[in-house]
């Protein structure tokens, strides 16, 4: 390009590995946790910028949804339960430490030359059961997503094993916050007298948020639609269970974000998103003990339409993805549940 | 006649297509441009706002003439809409928000009278 001695997409490569190292310092310095929660999701951003450029379509679309949409959402839910500003750290010398720190980087840097290029064919990743997985889709699936077939039904035990930890994750949250049911949900005891009296204005500016309710009424369904389209579409292109759930999940957030939490605990109650957490496990779990009674082995998909295991395949993909989606959606639902039902009468003035 | 037409079109439609991807761009190099330079909030979001939606704006139309008639041209088209919903909505809540918040605009020093006031005064 323009005589240069790197292609374009090298060159865009650098340039966003550039801007994430320049948002990772920046997060490290700035000391507002407002500004380092978005500091977060511009990197998130950036590396799906990233993974777009090296072909990782999926894994960009998992990026985008979950660490710029959903984790930026959770932490400005859990910034709220804390304190806004962290106090400046004196200024000391760990000597142990940046040691630690160079030792480790500079451990890393000499591990990445024994790295394969990227793109290698003969690279351990691309040669053998890759390359098995690649030749095999086409006449095994019959899916050109080779990602969903990978996901879904090579390695359908990992991702069993993933939803499960979902599931886990989100348990553990409810453990400790709650599921936003309680009936005493209130702010913290050491919330300033300030903030409890802007609560109390709250009802008086809920005009301010016309233009917002307006747009945001427009834009739910539209994502709600686009969620199940890549769900449904997953198979053919990119996305799948995991992206169609937080999809699905960032648009009861958003509803909630703008008409409150109480009406969104109207239309999706925490109780059913409690047991979508567990129905979703249960679904995947289920099509692998079908596929045990129908003959087949664990989760092995074929057996569900004997005349042509391809179709079995679909078949299988599809009902293991809605238990992916089930669960990813309702445990991500339950945890900004968790997080902003303790704090019940959120205000303007609050953010 | 038609043919001819569709023929020309072929043709025209990378001008057009490239004439809209370039303003696009030189629309939000302004607008990146604006967000540096004004002095404050309010200025800063104006510049951003403004530019963003007419950019992406023009950009996503150039992208949709260079592409045709195609699928690719609908997604794109309905990027476009939401886009256009979505980004001004945006604009509109970060200054709401800093509204709310009490940030008051910087109105810049008050310069000396227009010299027909001042004459008017004197008169008084």
């Amino acid at each position: 390009m323009f005589g240069l001695p790197v292609d374009i997409f090298t060159f865009i490569d650098l340039i966003v590995l550039t801007m994430l190292v320049v948002v990772g310092i920046g997060v490290v310095r700035v000391n507002k946790l407002f500004a380092a929660v978005m500091l977060f999701g511009v990197y998130s951003l950036l590396s799906a910028v990233w993974f777009v450029s090296l072909d990782a379509v999926d894994v960009a679309f998992t990026e985008a949804a979950v660490g710029a949409g959903i984790s930026t959402v959770l932490m400005l839910g859990a910034m709220l339960l804390t304190s806004r500003q962290v106090d400046k750290t004196p200024p000391a010398r760990h000597w142990i430490a940046l040691f630690v720190v160079i030792a480790t980087g500079a451990a890393l840097m000499y591990a990445t030359l024994d790295m394969p290029g990227f793109g290698d064919p003969n690279s351990p990743a691309n040669s053998y059961l890759g390359l098995q997985y690649l030749q095999k889709t086409g006449p095994d699936m019959e899916l050109p997503n080779v990602v969903t077939a990978v996901l879904a039904a090579y390695r359908g035990y990992d991702t069993f094993g993933e939803t499960t930890v979902i599931l886990t994750a989100g348990l553990g949250v409810m453990l400790i916050l709650g599921i936003g049911v309680s009936g005493n949900a209130q702010a913290p005891d050491n919330a300033d007298p300030k903030k409890v009296k802007a609560r109390s204005t709250l009802h008086a500016m809920d005009h301010h948020h016309l233009v917002l309710s307006v747009i945001s009424k427009l834009m739910i369904p539209i994502v709600l639609i686009f969620g199940f389209y890549v769900h449904w579409h997953g198979d053919f292109s990119a996305g799948g269970g995991f992206q169609a759930g937080v999809i699905l999940a960032s648009a009861m957030i958003l509803y909630a974000l703008i008409f409150g939490i109480k009406a969104a605990q109207r239309a999706i109650p925490p109780k059913v998103a409690q047991i979508g957490a567990a129905l979703g496990v249960m679904i995947y779990g289920g099509t692998g003990v079908v596929s045990v009674l129908m003959g087949g082995k664990f989760l092995d998909y074929a057996v569900f339409h004997p005349e042509h295991a391809a179709h079995g395949q679909h078949y299988g993909i599809m009902a293991v993805e809605l238990g992916v989606l089930v669960t990813v959606s309702s445990v991500m639902l339950s945890i900004f549940y968790g997080f902003a039902g303790r704090y019940r009468d959120l205000g303007d003035k609050d953010w | 006649m038609m043919q001819e037409a569709l023929h020309y079109w072929e043709f025209v439609r990378h001008f057009i297509a490239g004439f809209m991807l370039l303003s696009g761009v030189g629309f939000m190099l302004i607008g990146s441009f604006g967000v540096l330079r004004l002095p404050e909030f309010y200025a800063r979001i104006h510049a951003a706002g403004i530019t963003d939606t007419l950019a992406t704006t023009l950009l996503l139309g150039g992208l949709i003439v260079e592409s045709g008639w195609t699928q690719t041209s609908l997604k794109l088209a309905l990027v476009g809409v939401f886009l256009f919903l979505t980004s001004p909505t945006s604009t509109h809540a970060m200054i709401n928000a800093a509204h709310q918040a009490g940030l008051k605009p910087r109105l810049g020093t008050v310069k000396s009278k227009h010299p027909r006031d001042e004459r008017e005064e004197a008169e008084d």
